[in-house]
């Protein structure tokens, strides 16, 4: 048996789920996008959520839930409208829900006063007046009725009073039509006391003229019991409007009593005098059981079966799912790096024996690399989500943000069905909060200005995720006033980023707010920051090998974009030679690969460069970068890689050779011995050798510093 | 010991049902919504007890307890509808549709376990 606190934590989880669902469906409402079922919904989200915290005593969040669900309820029924006010006032009633839930988590205390205030703007909507629903003097009454009710509510009578009672009770078709049986009853009083049961069979036809459907049969049960009328009605209740019942604390006379015997209390009933009990439920039974028989014939049952098939189209079958610890999926995925890693090895022994290309075990060798990748697509897939359970968190913090900045703020997201590996997910939401907090602050203008540059008064943000050539992108854009490039340089110089003659293009400019020790903000506002500078955030995405960069125009707004691979776990790689060492560079970063002429490469004080068709780059020795050599190589005897990276640019990688492309399963370089610059994490090669991954982004980007400091002329990069 | 089929869109009240249930001795299975509680009769066979919810997706407690009153098999069938919906209306909807009773939500398990005895036999 599961243990409440299991079941607790259920709660907690599907809490979070239905408020995200909640908050989705009132956005959508407030979008104008909703329909009947999105309304149902969110009624249904609020509703749970009261249904679970009820089972586990959480008053507070149940009366608040309550008076929640009672407005949606009155917008599902169409007595109020989900006008602009209303949505405005149920989303701030969903912070408090989902405040309410996290208090109870942690068992903490909401501020009964901003639960009141909200309680009571959703009331103003429906008011005390409204005396049609029941349910609206429930919301206001302080004591709550969650005791048990049955369908008729049960007249609250003092326990006193005879011990001696009748009953009479006849039950109709429909009694038996819903399950009810009259043995059940019985049985049930026999529960309270002594019994006398008898028959009455009164209202029972001569034979040939007995309708197997209908119900003939009543009883008078003469009861001794304590318990009272209560307790006797309570058996009823479930039968009450379809059975006829009459209790009295006397002996009723009985209509046309029959000489029939008195039979014993059911609990002891003999077998042979169960048939005759049980006559009306077979009745009530049998007509159904003709209904399969072709008495009808097919014609009717072909049309049901259709239409209960086309509802079953019409309604997406929830695919069946499983529930699994993160922990057996992060060591599957352990393990399988380690297949990975042994398939490979593998695969290079058997290179090193003289076996022709045909030969059946280079060929069963190559099945199974095709499937470990299988495997590992397949096992990869499994951790994969939705970007949604982020996405979901941001419209709070837009609305709070917000209302702190006094700006008016339209958040709108899309993709966010986009995939990504679970341990990527808990790493978006900082950045996320942070690029919105900045659009919000710095960004968007406030309401009066907005309406001066002849813009709407409320600014919009957009929260977008995406795949792009094997990385998730989620950009963040907004329709603001744009970077102030003037102010950014005279900052940047002022506090020592760049020099005060600097050449700087538009977007290196706009890049400078994430130089280190940079803040637009005049104070550095806890709001946008948190006190973390985007240059923290920018480290953070780096050490995911992920980049961020923000592209920005005066007067139309700002968009953050940011890139993270899809997953931590691996890495597509190109094997190349660097000196005596192997290094992995990630394919993500290649653009092209190529052999250099002679006449491509121009020198340029200390540093090279490369003529790509019509653009310039930078060309990089990764031994010299690294430190492994002191010259570089001859440009023509080595291999040339085009790496994109963060900041748009191309730079040229120069290695000695290529060895090939391999999927490789990355190494925390940190966990496993010490961080070392321009190297982004290690893996395990086929031959059972450790090669080193390189980090592009900071061999390019040390490579511009290099050059700046040298005083050589500024690079411009191709795009 | 029962098979009871227990419907509701709610995981929480589903688990509070199976430890109840079985803690009793009983067999629950589960069913997430109305559509599924209905493929889940046709796959399960018989039952002897449904206890559905009313509010949940697609096929909501009323519509399920119609489609299943349809079925020759369930006709005869007790239904406990457990929810926190306690209007006098909503019972009388349900009442109409075919329930045999009406837990309210929260429950406790003496609640539910003495509801479950007076619709069954077992």
């Amino acid at each position: 048996m599961e243990t409440l606190e299991a079941i607790k934590v259920t709660f907690f989880q599907e809490c979070e789920e239905l408020l995200g669902d909640l908050e989705t469906g009132l956005l959508s409402l407030q979008a104008g996008e909703g329909d009947d079922e999105t309304v149902n919904a969110v009624f249904r989200a609020v509703h749970s959520v009261k249904g679970g915290a009820g089972a586990f005593g959480l008053e507070a969040l149940v009366r608040f839930a309550h008076t929640f669900e009672t407005t949606l309820d009155k917008v599902r029924s169409g007595a109020l409208k989900a006008d602009e006010a209303v949505l405005k006032v149920m989303l701030r009633a969903t912070d408090i829900l989902a405040d309410l839930v996290q208090a109870a988590k942690t068992d903490a205390v909401v501020d009964p006063d901003r639960i009141a205030e909200s309680s009571e703007d959703l009331e103003a909507f429906w008011g005390g007046h409204d005396t049609a629903a029941p349910a609206a003097a429930a919301g206001e009454s302080d004591d709550w009725d969650f005791t048990p009710l049955a369908f008729a509510p049960v007249p609250s009578l003092a326990p006193a009073g005879p011990p001696r009672w009748t009953v009479w009770f006849k039950p109709s078709t429909a009694t038996y039509a819903k399950g009810n049986d009259t043995v059940l009853l019985l049985r049930e009083l026999a529960r309270l006391g002594d019994c006398e049961t008898v028959l009455d069979a009164s209202s029972l036809p001569a034979f040939d003229a007995l309708d197997a459907e209908e119900s003939y049969l009543g009883w008078t049960v003469t009861i001794t019991t304590e318990e009272g009328e209560a307790a006797i009605r309570e058996v009823f209740d479930f039968v009450s409007g379809d059975c006829e019942v009459r209790i009295s604390g006397e002996v009723v006379a009985m209509p046309q009593l029959s000489t029939l015997p008195i039979l014993p209390p059911v609990m002891d009933l003999p077998p042979l005098a169960l048939p005759s009990a049980q006559i009306p439920a077979l009745a009530a039974v049998e007509p159904e059981q003709r209904d399969v028989l072709p008495v009808d014939g097919p014609a009717d049952l072909h049309p049901r079966d259709k239409a209960a098939k086309k509802e079953k189209e019409a309604a997406p079958s929830a695919a069946p799912t499983i529930r699994v610890d993160l922990e057996r999926v992060d060591r599957l995925i352990d393990l399988v790096g380690e297949l990975v890693i042994n398939q490979a090895m593998l695969a290079q022994r058997v290179g090193e024996i003289d076996l022709t290309r045909a030969s059946n075990v280079q060929l069963a060798l190559e099945s199974l690399e095709q499937l470990t990748r299988e495997i590992q697509d397949s096992v990869m897939a499994i951790r994969a989500q939705p970007v949604k359970s982020v996405f979901q968190r941001m419209p709070r913090l837009v609305r709070e943000t917000a209302s702190m900045t006094g700006k008016q703020v339209k958040l709108v997201t899309e993709g966010e069905g986009t995939e990504v590996d679970k341990t990527v997910i808990e790493r978006l939401s900082d950045p996320i909060t942070h690029m919105l907090r900045n659009a919000i602050d710095h960004g968007l203008e406030t309401p009066d200005e907005r309406i001066a540059a002849g813009k709407a008064p409320e600014g919009t943000v957009r929260l977008s995720a995406l795949h792009r050539s094997g990385r998730i992108v989620i950009e963040v854009s907004d329709d603001g006033k744009g970077i102030n490039r003037q102010r950014v340089r005279e900052l940047a110089v002022e506090r020592g980023v760049i020099a005060p003659d600097q050449p700087l293009t538009d977007d290196e400019v706009d890049n400078l707010i994430f130089a280190p020790g940079f803040s637009t903000a005049k104070a550095v506002s806890d709001l946008s920051g948190r006190g973390v500078g985007l240059d923290v955030v920018k480290r953070s995405i780096q050490s995911l090998g992920g980049r961020i960069s923000i592209a920005s125009k005066a007067g139309q707004g700002s968009t953050f974009t940011m890139s993270l691979p899809l997953t931590l776990a691996v890495l597509d790689g190109m094997v190349v030679s660097v000196g005596e060492q192997t290094l992995i560079v990630p394919l993500a970063a290649i653009v092209e690969t190529l052999k250099p002429k002679k006449s491509d490469i121009r020198r340029l004080g200390t540093g090279m460069l490369l003529a790509v068709r019509d653009a310039i780059v930078p060309l990089i020795d990764v031994g010299v970068a690294l430190g492994w050599r002191s010259e570089p190589i001859d440009p023509t005897t080595g291999v040339v890689l085009l790496v994109e990276c963060e900041v748009g640019g191309c730079a040229a990688l120069m290695v000695d050779a290529i060895q090939g492309q391999r999927q490789v399963v990355i190494k925390s370089l940190e966990q496993n011995f010490q961080r070392v610059e321009s190297i982004a994490a290690a893996t395990i090669l086929g031959d059972g050798r450790v090669a080193l991954i390189l980090d592009v982004d900071t061999v390019v980007g040390e490579r511009r510093v290099e050059a700046e400091a040298g005083g050589s002329p500024r690079l411009a990069l191709a795009s | 010991m029962l098979k009871i089929l227990t419907i509701d869109d709610s995981r929480v009240m589903r688990q509070m049902l199976h430890a109840t249930l079985s803690g009793a001795g009983h067999t629950a299975i589960q069913a997430s919504d109305g559509q599924e509680g209905l493929e889940t009769l046709s796959d399960a066979g018989h039952v002897d007890l449904i206890i559905t919810d009313i509010n949940m997706p697609r096929l909501d407690g009323f519509g399920f307890i119609e489609k299943a009153r349809e079925l020759p098999a369930h006709r005869a069938t007790p239904i406990l509808v457990l929810s926190t919906e306690s209007s006098d209306e909503k019972k009388a909807r349900a009442r109409t549709a075919g329930a045999s009773g009406w837990i309210v939500k929260p429950f406790n398990s003496d609640t539910l376990l003495r509801a479950v005895r007076r619709v069954t036999t077992g």
